[in-house]
């Protein structure tokens, strides 16, 4: 028999706890990145040195593969005696990262808000803060919804390489399944499903977000 | 402070400004009385748009002083020295300054009445029910009552410009900017927002500068005009004379082409 259903039954509740690991690294890993981007654009925005700093450590982190940072994290740092579990290190990484990415679409968002409305707070005489806060993001950020939404979604598909430190994730956890019972159709194929569903759950709520943002946003 | 001096409102000394190479003002010396109307004329490039602009501390100068209201803006007193303004003093002066944009510049996320209630609740403080009735009776000023709860997309270019008359004079400003406020507008639009204007001219107690290309309301409405031309003042004095009598050859020749040309 190619497909066993018995064994599927046995494996769905371990695979489901593996999956709550999977949304807790892409869900916490995706709120830190954009924050982080959002730093980092601002830097880059910021006085040249601490632009070329902060376009510079874009520039590396986006040249280089997860994966090496990743392994960096986690067999590298603890050298220098910073010793991170391998949960907080994969999480680490994919914030790095993915906050790199983002940075260059927060920074689009923010380049496309017309300098007369730069203008107009300078005139109300409002402040750097509110001028950012109240005026320009709400205009630079509903545009890059659909852009930040196809970088959660990349995120999610990236967590895997945490397998790679064996954080217990549902690949890595897929993988044990598959090596303990000899089995490896069952599991690789839930996972894959997972994330298919998991995926496309994301994607249509990203949609959704776009949607009420341009209705309330008329322009 | 004020009132007891009869300092000018504005005052541009020596100011001078330049893009790289291109000099755009050469040595402004220019005084706005208290309440005083100033239209702005001028060909492109001459330099019109820019005087606004500075005073609106959208541009830095590169040399001079601009005065408002008594004191110096772009500069301060320490140690005995006039030093460039820190930003701290730049917005306090600034705060008497209000603009009004070519292009509005409204904020399209918010509604008319939250366009005008942003500033006075975030700067001045304001409880936004004290902002609100405030930006209600400037909607009502500018003949937008009904308008409120709109987004700037759903106005037309007349009703945003208004808006936007209405959002600079929420904070209370004592010298109003007007760059060239109808310039984007429908020719059949300018009429409502100028209406505007000529009300503001008389039931406020404002100083009123403005980068116009709408001749005939310069002239009706303005105690001075200037014709700048290439960083300079060319010539300026009251509409009448500038306008019927023009002395310098270079505010003929330009008088002569928009004249024509409308």
């Amino acid at each position: 028999m190619i497909w066993d259903w018995n064994y599927t039954l046995e494996i769905l509740p371990i695979l489901a706890k593996a999956s709550i690991v999977t949304i807790e690294a892409t869900l916490l890993s995706f709120v830190i990145a954009l924050i982080l981007g959002l730093i980092l654009a601002l830097l880059r925005m910021g006085g040249p040195v601490v632009g070329w700093l902060a376009s510079a450590f874009v520039e590396l982190v986006r040249s280089t593969p997860l994966l090496i940072q990743i392994f960096f994290l986690f067999f590298v740092l603890p050298r220098a005696g910073i010793v991170l579990d391998a949960f907080a290190a994969g999480v680490i990484a994919l914030s790095l990262h993915y906050g790199c990415y983002c940075s260059e679409v927060y920074r689009a968002g923010l380049e496309a808000v017309p300098r007369g409305q730069w203008e107009a707070c300078t005139a109300l005489n409002l402040s750097s803060w509110n001028t950012f806060k109240n005026i320009i993001l709400p205009q630079a950020i509903p545009p890059i919804v659909p852009a930040l939404g196809n970088y959660l979604v990349a995120l999610f598909k990236d967590t895997p390489l945490l397998s790679a430190i064996a954080v217990l994730e549902l690949v890595q956890t897929a993988k044990m399944l598959g090596s303990e019972n000899f089995r490896y159709t069952e599991p690789m194929t839930v996972v894959g499903l997972t994330f298919l569903v998991l995926s496309l759950v994301s994607a249509a709520g990203i949609r959704w977000l776009e949607q009420r943002l341009n209705r309330r946003s008329v322009r | 402070m004020s009132g007891t001096t009869e300092h000018p409102m504005v005052r541009f000394e020596g100011v001078t400004k330049r893009y790289g190479a291109l000099t755009v003002l050469d040595d402004l010396n220019l005084e706005i009385k208290r309440g005083e109307k100033v239209a702005i004329i001028g060909p492109s490039g001459s330099g019109k748009t820019t005087v606004l602009r500075m005073l609106m501390t959208l541009e830095r100068i590169d040399g001079g002083v601009i005065w408002v209201d008594g004191e110096p803006m772009t500069h301060m007193q320490k140690n005995g020295q006039m030093v460039p303004a820190e930003p701290k003093h730049l917005r306090r002066v600034r705060s008497k300054i209000g603009m009004v944009f070519q292009h509005f510049n409204l904020f399209p996320h918010m509604t008319a009445l939250a366009n005008c209630t942003e500033a006075p609740v975030t700067v001045l403080g304001l409880s936004r029910r004290e902002a609100e009735e405030r930006a209600a009776d400037l909607l009502n000023l500018v003949g937008l009552a009904d308008k409120k709860g709109h987004y700037p997309a759903q106005l037309s270019g007349g009703q945003q410009q208004r808006v936007a008359i209405a959002r600079a004079l929420a904070m209370r400003p004592k010298v109003m900017l007007f760059d060239e406020v109808t310039s984007a507008l429908d020719p059949e639009l300018c009429g409502e927002v100028l209406q505007v204007i000529r009300k503001l001219g008389s039931e406020h107690d404002l100083t009123m500068l403005m980068v116009t290309h709408q001749m005939g309301f310069a002239k009706e409405f303005a105690d001075r005009v200037c014709f700048f031309y290439q960083g300079k003042i060319c010539e300026q004095g009251v509409p009448k004379e500038l306008f019927v009598a023009p002395k310098n050859e270079r505010t003929q020749q330009f008088l002569r082409a928009v004249l024509e040309a409308v």
